[in-house]
């Protein structure tokens, strides 16, 4: 519907950051982008970041999948591996319970004047995604493709309908987050 | 227009419109959400300072070229997204050391620069390694129902909840 669009590059720059500005201002003034709000989640007493994320998945699963079922949008899922996105996973969130940030709430928590998060957490983000690039061609064919299962999704891995997978998963979510309401956490 | 001002919105508030935006994404640019290829494209523009086209000699700078793209606009938009509904709330102010983090390892701005440091470097190591973050796989993976990105987000969360228990 809009493929003119796609391909004109420097329009998409534009929409890019005023995408990501509208992203920093919903971050922020969902409270992920404080430390205290973050390593709260990871400690288990403030699910604030769960909330956030939850609803952001159920409103845009619902959509997405109603735009795609209408046409207007492909998907873009990110192929996968055990070895990729298990232990890939696991560094990731070892690092960001030291940090304290993931990396766009670390943007945003800047946006708000947060200086270690510039100067501790920036440094070293570069710095990880510059060793990675170094290490690459040793990781490529190795461990990264252990267990290889490419751009799959659940409602091929199923063999169903995507609402079939979508109703269900947003059920599931909705109950996750009534069960810590009606904990107060 | 009060909300604009208000500090704090409901966490589902703030939710809701970030899936309206993914959306919005998809719809508009072909794209999702994410945020670590820009900061290893940017890895990349650093090395070229010094070294030139032979910084593509490495596959990886081959696949994320190192120039600015949607995403790497993106994440310029977050940060000043962010400043600006900090000013807006009255809550932009300068500040080293997070409250929580001195109330427990003390008031040492080197100690806290350094554990962000290590933290960010194994934090962007493991986000090239799955393929993602907490937008990228958090969000806009797992509102795909991608596989990966399930698999990546809980061990984001578990790797997470261990180290902020051994550190607090």
């Amino acid at each position: 519907m809009f493929e003119k669009l796609y391909d004109n590059g420097k329009i998409q720059l534009i929409m890019g950051l005023g995408f990501g500005i509208v992203f920093g201002f919903l971050l922020q003034k969902g409270g992920v982008t404080d430390y205290e709000v973050l390593m709260g989640q990871l400690l288990l007493n403030d699910f604030t970041v769960v909330k956030v994320m939850m609803s952001a998945v159920i409103v845009g699963m619902a959509g997405v999948e109603i735009l795609r079922s209408m046409g207007y949008v492909k998907l873009h899922p990110k192929p996968g591996s055990a070895g990729s996105s298990l232990l890939g996973g696991l560094i990731f969130g070892s690092g960001f319970g030291l940090l304290g940030y993931c990396p766009g709430t670390m943007t945003g928590a800047i946006g708000e004047g947060r200086l270690d998060a510039l100067a501790g957490g920036v440094s070293g983000v570069l710095a990880g995604a510059w060793l990675f690039a170094l290490l690459y061609p040793r990781l490529q064919h190795s461990v990264l493709e252990i267990g290889e299962f490419g751009e799959m999704t659940f409602p091929v891995l199923f063999k169903k309908e995507p609402w079939m997978i979508v109703v269900p998963a947003a059920i599931l979510l909705i109950g996750a987050l009534a069960v810590i309401e009606m904990n107060g956490l | 227009m009060e909300w604009l001002t208000m500090d704090r919105w409901s966490p589902y508030a703030a939710g809701a419109g970030i899936g309206v935006l993914c959306c919005l994404t998809f719809l508009l640019s072909d794209k999702a959400i994410g945020c670590t290829t820009a900061f290893a494209r940017t890895s990349g523009m650093i090395e070229k300072l010094f070294r030139g086209k032979k910084v593509l000699e490495r596959p990886y700078y081959r696949k994320f070229p190192p120039v600015v793209d949607w995403e790497w606009m993106l994440v310029l938009g977050i940060l000043l997204g962010s400043f600006l509904s900090a000013r807006l709330s009255g809550q932009f102010h300068p500040r080293w050391i997070p409250e929580m983090w001195v109330r427990v390892h003390g008031p040492s701005l080197g100690l806290r620069l350094w554990i962000a440091f290590i933290g960010g470097v194994f934090m962007s190591f493991g986000a090239r390694w799955a393929g993602g973050c907490t937008s990228g796989h958090g969000i806009s993976g797992t509102l795909q129902l991608a596989v990966s990105s399930w698999i990546a987000t809980i061990c984001f969360f578990l790797g997470g909840i261990a180290t902020a228990y051994l550190i607090y």
